[in-house]
């Protein structure tokens, strides 16, 4: 019994240690892994050039269960040029999708136009609601450049709805749910502007959470 | 090659194999078939894993007592599955992503420690390794004409996001067919229907053979003719 106890110890320990050191052997590549890809993402939705400070270590955490669509932590980057304030990329969810909450990556400029959206993860039917994807419709590539007035505030809407926005055939709530999720953030962009930009940032890494994997399936 | 060898390998590939004989592994198997380089992506994994777990099994029966065999393998199998995972976060990035949660979920597919019970405990570990390449290989197969299928029919498309495995210049494989597709081959009862297909097909190939073989065996025995057998 003694012996049966030590051998699989012993196998705990050969697993333990052949885990433990492929870890060390490449805990620093994965970790470069996951800056690139956030990186990647954030340069996509932030104006091109525009600014010079590492945006990746510039984040905070903000919290607005309301206007950002979940009770976490939401991540925003800031992206400045020598301190002044250029643009923000945050990572609201709209909680209104047909299938469970998308999260997105919303980049706004100072002056409250979105400069890029994109979508991180989301559940929608493959083939209707996943035309969120950049990769699979340009349709995302519409937000760019509107603001809270472009158009209207009440225009803040799929075209079913009188908005200004194009559904897809077959698929309305997902890009509803999208379009006042970006309308909630822009909301929220324009009444906690200063104070974004002010924030001392966090110490540490962004939560896991705050780019996560791109399709959950 | 030895008689014996080439027996694992006809079993593996085709005979006994995981996806359509035995069935095991339906979980990743249905949800992640749903492209070409999904397929693939997880089919390889699966296979050094089951390679790894394999050859470190056989080696071990000797000294494994069997009332502590099942957790010794479970260890090993989790090792094995942690070390692939951490190996293609680092060099295979965006795929990983694709395949999220399945390729940790590789631990929980029967198949492995199926064969590690029923074939790599009781032989030496040259064929146990044999035997893990040639399951996993039949596996691969199976996830990657059925991922084949789903994507062409689902979406119109065969090896989109081949650069994820093999570097930016596959992207050329990339190829467009149709714009859009029949949305049920890529949703889950698409993977049923399509698995069904398959083991149907292999059925189907099977009793032919089968038909061929006792069709020429008859005469050669003496006496009937083929006409005569059917």
């Amino acid at each position: 019994m003694f012996r049966a106890a030590g051998i699989l110890a012993g196998f705990a320990v050969f697993g333990t240690l052949l885990v433990a050191v492929t870890w060390e052997s490449t805990a620093e590549r994965i970790a470069a892994n996951e800056r690139a890809y956030l990186l990647r993402t954030l340069t996509d939705v932030l104006p091109e050039d525009g600014y010079d400070n590492p945006v990746h270590e510039d984040f905070i955490t903000v919290t607005d269960p309301e206007l950002l669509g979940t009770d976490a932590p939401v991540t925003v980057y800031r992206a400045r040029e020598r301190g002044e304030p250029v643009a923000v990329a945050m990572t609201p969810v709209a909680p209104g999708g047909y299938s469970g909450p998308i999260k997105l990556l919303v980049g706004i400029r100072a002056d409250g136009t979105l400069s890029g959206v994109r979508v991180v993860s989301h559940r929608e039917t493959p083939g209707l609601g996943d035309k969120i994807e950049v990769e699979r419709n340009d349709w995302i590539l519409g937000f760019e450049g509107r603001s809270l007035g472009n158009p209207p505030r009440e225009q803040w809407a799929v075209r079913r709805d009188d908005g200004a926005f194009d559904q897809f055939t077959g698929a309305t709530i997902t890009p509803r749910a999208v379009v006042s999720a970006v309308r909630d953030a822009l909301i929220y962009f324009e009444a906690h502007r200063d104070e974004l930009f002010a924030r001392r940032p966090a110490d540490g890494d962004p939560p896991p959470e705050a780019v996560g994997i791109e399709e959950d399936q | 090659m030895s008689q014996r060898a080439r027996e694992v390998l006809r079993t593996g590939l085709w005979t006994n194999n995981a996806g359509l004989v035995q069935l095991l592994g339906l979980c990743p198997l249905l949800a992640v078939s749903t492209s070409f380089v999904n397929g693939l992506g997880l089919g390889i994994a699966t296979t050094l894993v089951l390679l790894a777990s394999n050859v470190t099994v056989s080696v071990i029966r000797d000294f494994v007592r069997p009332e502590i065999r099942i957790p010794v393998f479970v260890l090993v199998i989790a090792s094995f599955v942690t070390t692939v995972e951490l190996v293609m976060n680092a060099w295979f990035h965006e795929l990983f992503r694709v395949l999220g949660i399945f390729i940790p979920l590789i631990v929980t597919n029967c198949a492995i420690i199926g064969r590690a019970e029923a074939f790599a405990s009781r032989e030496p570990p040259l064929l146990a390794a044999l035997d893990g390449l040639a399951m996993g290989m039949g596996f691969t197969a199976v996830l990657v004409a059925l991922g084949a299928a789903r994507e062409l029919i689902g979406q119109g498309t065969l090896f989109a996001g081949a650069h994820m495995m093999f570097g930016e210049a596959a992207r050329a494989l990339e190829w467009q067919l149709l714009d859009g597709g029949f949305l049920l081959a890529l949703l889950p009862p698409g993977a049923f229907i399509g698995l069904g297909l398959m083991v149907a097909l292999k059925n189907l190939v099977d009793a032919r053979l089968e038909r061929r073989r006792s069709a020429s065996a008859l005469p050669a025995a003496g006496g009937q003719t083929a006409g005569e057998a059917a």
